[in-house]
């Protein structure tokens, strides 16, 4: 089971470990009809239209010209298909006197994602391996503050971490910004690494530490090589709440480093006249199109992570 | 916890030495930044900072300036409502949506990607594709009413009464699938011996659930609880994109009021009360359970 | 990515005839990217790229709401821009106090801004200390009913002359499937066209009384009174408008949906834009038709403290082109908005602009909210008056109550 999706083949030993835990473990179907199948498929077929209605429309929408948007209804299949309003939303949408339209901050999206997404996996992993096989004193005190940090409200925090980021020289830097990141990141983040690192079975560690090795040495020679399901969890995370930022990337960086949301806002709230809404779902799919992509390769990947990781505890 | 490294204790600020020092990020982010930026918050909750923070204190004057403010009162309500709403239907949907997919059924990884892959999706996006399938002008109800049935009335947006639940709808939307992925995970923990035995035993398939297998469920619940619960609080994005606050005042929620009034007012003393209460309520509801479940007194596998 | 080198070279070209090539490159943030505003924009980039500088847009859309916490942030965060747009008032009050902002008292001496500027009260706005920190670019008057002469032909009725024939006109609109008054969601909306109806129905004295003298007895009078009784005819008329955006609400108006709008002169962009004519296709009437009185709101823009000493010397020159009656000419005639200063001559304004022009050079102008009030009280007026509109069970005597609570605690 366990060689039929995992690439990676460091991953064997993780992957043992993933293998016993990703089978359905549910009763038994018996027949094919039965009255049970049929409100199975029949639920979830009925949830599957409303998880998918949205995106058939946002499609549909952004492949229509305006007069028929004007005119048919929002769930018809456009007439005449264009690619219009794709072009426009890429490359020539305007806000204020830039008509450049999402292409400027798509590249600044990756600069920005890139290395949020690393800097914060690898200070979370470490963070969650401390917590967990290296326990020191306090280091409960402040794992809970993070964990509380959790639920405070990113405006609440905007005023501080400004006066922090302006102490310290970084406001408006893109280095601010990875750091900015960092921090919000790091309190789901660290939550799962620390409960994935628990559930590694005990004596893994135990037998490093009676050969001699030290904190590091664990780390990157045992641990890290384990923990790739979860690492693809937190990627996965962080990519996708890194490229959906737009507060944060707004409020931190200065223009010529606004990510792709920011044309986002800018597009979708510029009205020129009438709202193009072919024009606005366009922009809206190809800014969601990374993370979207991240999800449809690696979504086998995520349940197994999680299910590796995330539920014990 | 599993890990031990408190074996022996000699000279213990060098003992562990190294995990000390590669948890410092963990350390100045916690006591720095959450803990200051929330000292801090609190301090000058009881100025009347304006555009920029000033130590001009006037006592208790902000506070009772906010709770006599019905768009505080709203917010909360509303977040209120929302939370119990959301916090209900998120673990019930992706509860059940688990365990439909847990029954050996076909398909499994399209119906998998068809519900999480609205959690690609900012909630910003989310907010204007719900928008415009709620408008009356050219959304579901115009559709279904053009379709001959011209009583049909699902406005929620334009509806002071029920705005709430119409973002409740793009909320779900776009987090259930990834509640009903930690739950198909937590199912998938469970060992099979479990329902073998369950089934020996005569058990009928809900009552296995209920008292056996959501009890044994618990540490994937917790972290769910941390996600969906961290997600009310902060929900702010989903409205802004949907209704920014109206009709009215009638979806405002409480942290686009401290938004709205530490920068568009240009009051950080308001926003700074707003805020400490949100953070008050957190702390009281989240630190004893964070310190029970995540603190050092309990040993749990 | 390409696109930038583009603009860099056709900058160069543009700047090399003027300056000998030593094009400073300066970022100016504001909030108009609606159709008429973008291209209003564009005429003071033009004109400040005629200087030998160079205008790097930082448009941030959304409206205020959005773009003033990301200039603020950027501003106190040690990471300003070149400048700024603010509306005239008491926006950047602060930022000016705690030496973050230029002193443009040079620039301004020298262009003689003293004696150009009109309404002196713009540039005392500007003013703090006896220095001047900023540069008015327009006059933006809210006080404009716009009409959309095909709805009320439609209805059957003819287009009104002031408030009271429209509110007895909104029966035959609703009739004929019209929505009488369009009112967008934004909260700032609902709460200016009370303002607006304050102004214009209950006058220059009482408003001047509410909100200069913050008399909470008169707020709580009986000519206030009125006016809420005027707003609770506006909120009748405005059910089933839907939008959110003054231009969404105005494109109602432009394509007949709505028979009216309270709304600002940039309206007239939004008419402008799309091929409307003043008089044939849509009426305007200053103050209501009821009281000509125009206020003098508008935007300003600030310039941050810059240690770059080049940048400083652009910031001068943009000042500079922001107050040259050809820039304000082109950029007014854009955007809708009236002038700041009163030498230059407006032969392409049409039918609309003349109208507001006339007023202002009688001199009846008052001051409006934004300099008259702090920000946090806009707020909590915003606050109310969306909440108002929104709520059909709010009657007008507790909405007039949280009215005058407002104005007692007001600074």
């Amino acid at each position: 089971m366990s060689d039929r999706t995992i690439q990676a083949r460091p991953a064997a030993a993780a992957g043992a470990l993933v293998a016993t835990l990703s089978g359905p473990s549910g009763a038994k179907p018996k027949r094919r009809l039965s009255g049970r199948n049929i409100m199975i498929y029949g639920t979830l077929f009925v949830a599957a239209a409303y998880y998918l209605l949205p995106l058939y429309v946002m499609v549909v929408t952004s492949l229509k010209g305006m007069p028929e948007i004007r005119l048919g209804n929002i769930f018809s299949p456009p007439l005449e298909i264009t690619f219009e309003p794709w072009v426009k939303a890429w490359s020539s949408a305007c806000t204020g006197l830039n008509c450049d339209g999402l292409s400027r901050g798509f590249w600044n999206s990756v600069r920005i994602t890139i290395p949020s997404t690393i800097i914060s996996i690898m200070i979370a992993s470490i963070n969650g391996y401390a917590l967990s096989n290296w326990r020191f004193k306090g280091a409960d005190f402040f794992f809970t503050i993070l964990i509380v940090g959790a639920f405070i409200p990113y405006q609440v925090m905007i005023y501080p971490i400004v006066i922090v980021l302006r102490e310290i020289g970084l406001y408006g830097s893109l280095s601010g910004l990875v750091i900015v990141h960092t921090i919000f990141g790091m309190p789901i983040l660290t939550l799962l690494f620390r409960n994935y690192f628990a559930s590694l079975p005990e004596e893994l560690f135990k037998a490093a530490r009676i050969d001699g090795a030290g904190f590091w040495a664990i780390y990157f020679r045992i641990m890290l090589p384990m923990a790739l399901p979860i690492f693809v969890v937190a990627m996965i995370l962080q990519i996708t709440g890194i490229w959906n930022d737009f507060l944060f990337g707004v409020v931190f960086t200065r223009p010529e480093y606004y990510p792709m949301t920011v044309q986002l806002n800018n597009i979708v709230n510029s009205v020129q006249g009438v709202k193009e809404y072919n024009v606005n779902m366009a922009a809206t799919i190809l800014t969601g199109a990374v993370p979207l992509l991240v999800y449809f390769i690696s979504g086998r990947l995520f349940v197994r992570g999680i299910a590796a990781g995330a539920v014990k505890g | 916890m599993t890990g031990h490294a408190q074996a022996g204790r000699p000279n213990r600020l060098l003992r562990n030495l190294n995990a000390k020092i590669a948890s410092i990020p963990m350390m100045l982010t916690a006591v720095v930044i959450f803990l200051g930026g929330t000292l801090w918050t609190v301090l000058y909750s009881f100025t009347n900072s304006k555009l920029l923070p000033r130590l001009k204190f006037v006592g208790l004057e902000q506070y009772e300036r906010l709770w006599s403010t019905p768009r505080w009162l709203m917010s909360i309500e509303n977040l209120a409502v929302f939370g119990v709403f959301s916090l209900v239907f998120s673990l019930l949907i992706g509860f059940v949506l688990a365990a439909l997919m847990d029954q050996k059924i076909r398909f499994e990884n399209t119906f998998r990607t068809i519900f999480l892959y609205p959690f690609a999706l900012s909630f910003i996006v989310t907010g204007l594709v719900w928008q415009w399938l709620l408008n009356p002008e050219f959304g579901i109800q115009s559709v279904v009413r053009s379709l001959g049935w011209t009583s049909f009335d699902f406005n929620p947006l334009y509806n002071q009464e029920i705005v709430i639940y119409g973002i409740l709808i793009a909320a779900l939307w776009q987090g259930t699938g990834l509640v009903m992925c930690l739950m198909l995970a937590g199912l998938r923990g469970i060992d099979e011996d479990i329902w073998k035995a369950a089934r020996v035993d005569g058990i009928p398939t809900w009552r296995t659930y209920v008292f056996i297998i959501i009890p044994m469920m618990r540490p994937v619940f917790i972290t769910t609880l941390v996600i969906i619960a961290s997600g009310i609080v902060r929900v702010y994005d989903l409205v802004v994109a949907q209704t920014s606050g109206g009709p009215g005042i009638a979806s405002e929620v409480p942290a686009k009021y401290v938004y709205d009034y530490m920068f568009l007012a240009q009051n950080l003393g308001q926003g700074f009360a707003a805020s400490t209460m949100m953070l008050l309520a957190v702390a009281i509801i989240i630190v004893p359970w964070a310190y029970l479940e995540f603190g050092g007194g309990r040993k749990r596998v | 990515m390409n696109f930038r080198a583009i603009a860099a070279a056709l900058a160069a070209t543009v700047a090399i005839p003027f300056a000998a090539a030593n094009a400073t490159d300066l970022e100016v943030t504001h909030w108009w990217t609606s159709g008429g505003e973008a291209a209003a924009v564009a005429e003071l980039a033009k004109a400040f790229d005629a200087t030998g500088n160079k205008w790097v847009d930082g448009a941030i859309a959304g409206s205020g709401g959005t773009a003033r916490p990301i200039m603020v942030s950027r501003i106190t965060g040690g990471d300003p821009m070149g400048a700024t747009q603010f509306n005239h008032g008491r926006q950047a009050e602060e930022l000016v106090e705690a030496g973050l902002m230029r002193d443009l008292t040079d620039v301004a001496t020298k262009g003689n801004w003293k004696e150009v500027i009109r309404p002196a009260s713009l540039l005392e706005s500007c003013t703090i200390d006896g220095k001047i920190y900023c540069a008015p670019v327009n006059i933006h008057s809210w006080q404009w009913l716009w009409l959309s002469n095909g709805a009320f032909e439609k209805a059957g009725v003819a287009v009104p002359k002031n408030w009271d024939e429209f509110v007895a006109a909104a029966p035959a609109l609703e009739k004929a499937g019209i929505v009488p008054l369009a009112v967008g969601g934004q909260p700032w909306q609902t709460s200016g066209a009370f303002d607006v109806l304050m102004l214009s129905l209950a006058g220059k004295d009482v408003f001047l009384k509410v909100f200069g003298d913050k008399d909470a007895e008169v707020a709580a009078g009986p000519e206030i009174a009125k006016v809420f009784k005027a707003a609770d005819d506006a909120r009748r008329m405005a059910k089933g408008t839907n939008v959110q955006d003054w231009n969404q609400a105005t494109n109602m108006v432009i394509t007949g949906k709505a028979g009216g709008q309270i709304m600002g002169d940039w309206a007239q962009g939004e008419f402008q834009v799309a091929g409307q004519v003043a008089g044939k296709d849509y009426s305007c009437l200053p103050g209501l038709g009821v009281n000509e009185v125009i206020a003098t709101g508008g935007d300003a823009f600030y310039f941050p403290v810059l240690e770059d000493g080049e940048k400083s010397k652009a910031q001068d020159a943009l000042a500079e082109t922001l107050v040259d009656p050809k820039t304000q000419v082109a950029f007014n005639l854009k955007k809708g908005s009236l002038p700041v200063r009163g030498d230059v001559d407006l032969d392409a304004a049409n039918d609309c602009m003349k109208k507001g022009l006339d007023i202002l050079a009688k001199g009846n102008v008052v001051q409006w909210t934004d300099q008259l009030l702090s920000p946090d009280s806009q707020k909590q007026k915003e606050d109310l008056f969306s909440e108002f509109f929104a709520n059909a069970s709010m009657t007008p005597e507790d909405a007039q109550k949280r009215f005058a609570d407002i104005i007692a605690a007001a600074d």
